[in-house]
């Protein structure tokens, strides 16, 4: 009997709600992407980091055979309604707060049909809300190929509600399940009996305060509802010595059920295949010669399948702001426009291919199963720094750019461990400090023609690289020690068999992770990169005008008369006076006012250091690296007369990049995972302190 | 009694009882139940996680949560 309420409900013009709930790897995903396709957008629930997926769809009614839209939302993937973690609290509140605008009309109970009685202790509580509600029996493939056959009909009799069965990867299913969206309804009669083994009054009491849609319902409300000041109305320990009895009696009931609903015979090739599988994955060496292969592979395309990508976007971004120069009249409006907007926008879209990219592996990797491996073999390493197994990927990641890094710190569900990967993923020296080592270290190491495959310079790369992984280690531990731990950290869960990954959840997690960072994370670096335009093109007073006046009558050639006057404006520009500004700071670090005014610049992104320099020498062509080495080579002390680059001076510049957070888009990503300022102006705060400190070490030492 | 800890590799046994109230109710939401049959059916390269066959799926817990599961 289809809801009437519901049927009521779908005459109004706001779309009906549909919750998809489920156990993790219940394939809830997948049929959340099959039912909305590209018609969905990710944002965060309230309060937390845990991704809130909404979509929607259109269905047609079968009686009246008018459309209707549906709103879709993916909630976060939960064993069962008494929530552990932070994705499962969230799940629990958007079913039960009736105040919230994600508050479900509909409830779809996703179930894994190969894995049925875990999957159905959820679907029977879900049951009990007393809600309309339809059970979809997913992953009929690999159910069938188990040997698993469900008796629809019977199954039906039996909870009193639509029951399907679906294959989402296949799309099989899919216009059954829109069908049933319009038969939902609650369920004639609770699972479990609450009265059997609760205190009558005791229900009643609760029940009539909570008002929720059944008294189950209102029950778990009052026991694990968000809300503090429920808390304290009722005394609570007679549900919760309840929790495990009731969990224990679905079980003993759903058993019944299986066997009266279910038939299996025994063929279980694709779970014999996965565990062949697992024999390698998780072989001590065999596990780690696959893991470490697979990384190298993803880091080897990172870097260089991005780089294609990213020099036209690079290049586009030139070509555009040169046109909208030359189109536009010269003046300030036409600098802030091409030097300030366009190539703060520049910088943004150039993280495109490294995030896609990384989401795509990412996407492989988890929708294959092998992500929970991964975390199974390096658990046990990871924990001991504070860490979880699913830190990994975000470490190493780090190494090409922290940026999509720290966006893919979201599987790892401890909250006080994905914090730590957080904070100390941007030690890992990542690429844009490629430019930067490489600079210093010609400083130190003259080329001296011969091509070596090893050479100095490479083992001076290799040690930064690795104190710079040293470093995230050792701030990992200290970190473990300071933050309070809010929750308590569990590995129990599951290890999905094997499958292929499915090109189009690959492809729409790649594009959802590139949009939310420009949404999200783009607005806060392109009006970072105006003010910084702001302060490296102005100056106090009419000094530009002096400068120029100066070069007028110069006899100079055109392009040196530019070189010089642009290396003069920049010293007298606002960044140049903070650069003189903070050189009594930097000093002790043996840095001068030049580099000052290259570590203000800096802050736009680590390889603006070369091209600062480059300016500041008037080395002319910025691309010029030998040029830019030339010069600053050359540069002399003028009152001890010996050379400013001395190895002193470049391995203390060398450690403030390594540790040093000069990274303007990390901290917009970092405030945008985290919800809030203070882990960004934390990390700032510490790394800064480590890199000013660890340079003063280093420059007095080797002076 | 021995604990689902001490289980070789390969090895079955029967789960009868659990020592930590907050983990039984996970494990139990888990498919872990009193009277149920476990295989432990691999051990991560350092000695933890575990990873057992339960129910028709394949479990992971660290050595710890494990010692808290009384077997047959």
């Amino acid at each position: 009997m289809p809801d009437t309420l519901l049927k009521e409900k779908l005459q109004s013009a706001n779309p009906l709600k549909i919750a998809l709930v489920g156990n993790p790897n219940s394939g809830k995903s997948t049929l959340f992407n099959a039912l909305t396709g590209l018609n969905q957008r990710t944002g965060n629930f309230p309060g937390v980091t845990v991704d809130k997926k909404t979509g929607y769809c259109k269905a047609e009614d079968p009686e009246t055979k008018r459309i209707h839209t549906f709103e879709v939302i993916d909630l976060p993937g939960t064993y069962s309604l008494y929530p552990k973690s932070i994705d499962e609290q969230v799940t629990f509140d958007v079913l039960f707060d009736t105040e919230r605008p994600e508050y479900p009309d509909i409830i779809v109970a996703v179930i894994d049909s190969s894995n049925i009685k875990r999957n159905l202790l959820l679907a029977t509580q879900l049951l009990d809300l007393g809600r309309p509600i339809v059970f979809a029996f997913n992953m009929m493939d690999v159910a069938e190929k188990k040997g698993i056959t469900v008796e629809i009909e019977k199954a039906k009799k039996l909870f009193g509600v639509p029951v399907i069965t679906i294959d989402s990867r296949h799309r099989e299913g899919m216009g059954d399940l829109k069908n049933n969206f319009f038969e939902a309804c609650s369920a004639p009669a609770p699972f479990i009996t609450l009265s059997d083994h609760l205190d009558k009054n005791y229900i009643d009491s609760v029940h009539r305060h909570h008002q929720q849609s059944s008294e189950y319902a209102s029950l778990l409300k009052q026991a694990n509802g968000s809300e503090k000041a429920t808390v304290t109305i009722f005394n609570i320990k007679p549900f919760r010595k309840f929790e495990s009895r009731d969990t224990l009696l679905r079980f003993e009931k759903i058993k019944k059920i299986i066997s009266e609903t279910l038939s299996y015979h025994e063929n279980r090739q694709d779970v014999k295949l996965s565990d062949k599988i697992d024999d390698y994955t998780t072989h001590p060496v065999w596990g780690f010669i696959i893991f470490l292969t697979i990384l190298f592979f993803i880091f080897q395309s990172i870097f260089y399948l991005a780089e294609f990508p990213m020099g036209w976007i690079e290049s586009g971004f030139v070509w555009l702001g040169q046109t909208a120069s030359a189109a536009l009249p010269q003046g300030p409006l036409n600098s802030l426009l091409v030097d300030g907007i366009i190539a703060g926008l520049s910088g943004v879209a150039v993280f495109i291919p490294q995030i896609a990219l990384l989401f795509g592996f990412i996407a492989v990797l988890e929708d294959s199963g092998y992500m929970a491996r991964v975390s199974f073999i390096m658990d046990k390493l990871m924990r001991k720094v504070g860490l979880n197994g699913r830190s990994v990927i975000p470490l190493i990641s780090g190494v090409a750019c922290a940026v999509p890094a720290i966006m893919s710190t979201r599987t790892i569900s401890n909250v006080k461990e994905r914090i730590i990967t957080i904070m100390i993923t941007p030690l890992m020296s990542c690429s844009a400090r490629l430019p930067v080592y490489t600079l210093l270290i010609s400083l130190m190491v003259p080329d001296d023609g011969s091509n070596r495959f090893f050479s100095t310079k490479g083992f001076m790369l290799m040690a930064l690289y690795l104190i710079g992984f040293i470093a995230a280690i050792a701030a990992a531990l200290v970190f473990k020690f300071i933050l309070k731990a809010k929750e308590r950290s569990y590995f129990i869960m599951e290890l999905p068999i094997y499958r292929l990954p499915q090109p189009k959840t690959i492809f729409i997690t790649m594009f959802e992770k590139v949009k939310v960072f420009l949404l999200d994370a783009g607005k806060i670096i392109v009006a970072i990169s105006v003010v910084l335009w702001f302060l490296s093109t102005h100056a106090p007073g009419n000094s530009f005008e002096n400068i120029e006046k100066k070069y007028s009558e110069s006899t100079l050639s055109k392009q040196e008369t530019e070189t010089k006057m642009n290396a003069e404006k920049l010293e007298a520009s606002y960044a140049g006076l903070l650069g003189k500004k903070i050189e009594p700071f930097i000093r002790p670090l043996g840095f001068d006012w030049k580099i000052g005014i290259s570590l203000v610049t800096s802050f736009a992104a680590r390889e603006v250091f070369v091209g600062t320099m480059a300016t500041i020498y008037s080395a002319g062509d910025k691309e010029n690296t030998s040029s830019i080495r030339e010069k600053m080579s050359a540069d002399k002390n003028p009152v001890t007369g010996l050379k400013t680059y001395s190895v002193a001076v470049c391995w203390s510049l060398l450690i403030f990049y390594a540790f040093a957070m000069q990274c303007m888009s990390t901290l917009a990503v970092v405030y945008r995972e985290t919800k809030s300022w203070k882990w960004p102006v934390i990390q700032l705060l510490y790394m800064s302190a480590l890199a000013y400190l660890s340079s003063f070490v280093v420059y007095q030492m080797l002076s | 009694m021995k604990t689902l800890a001490e289980l070789k590799i390969g090895e079955s046994a029967v789960i009868a009882s659990f020592t930590d109230d907050t983990l039984s109710l996970k494990l139990i939401e888990m498919g872990c139940l009193p009277g149920e049959m476990v295989r432990l059916q691999h051990v991560a390269p350092l000695g933890c996680p575990f990873a057992i066959e339960v129910s028709g799926y394949l479990l992971s817990m660290r050595k710890s949560e494990a010692a808290t599961v009384l077997v047959n």
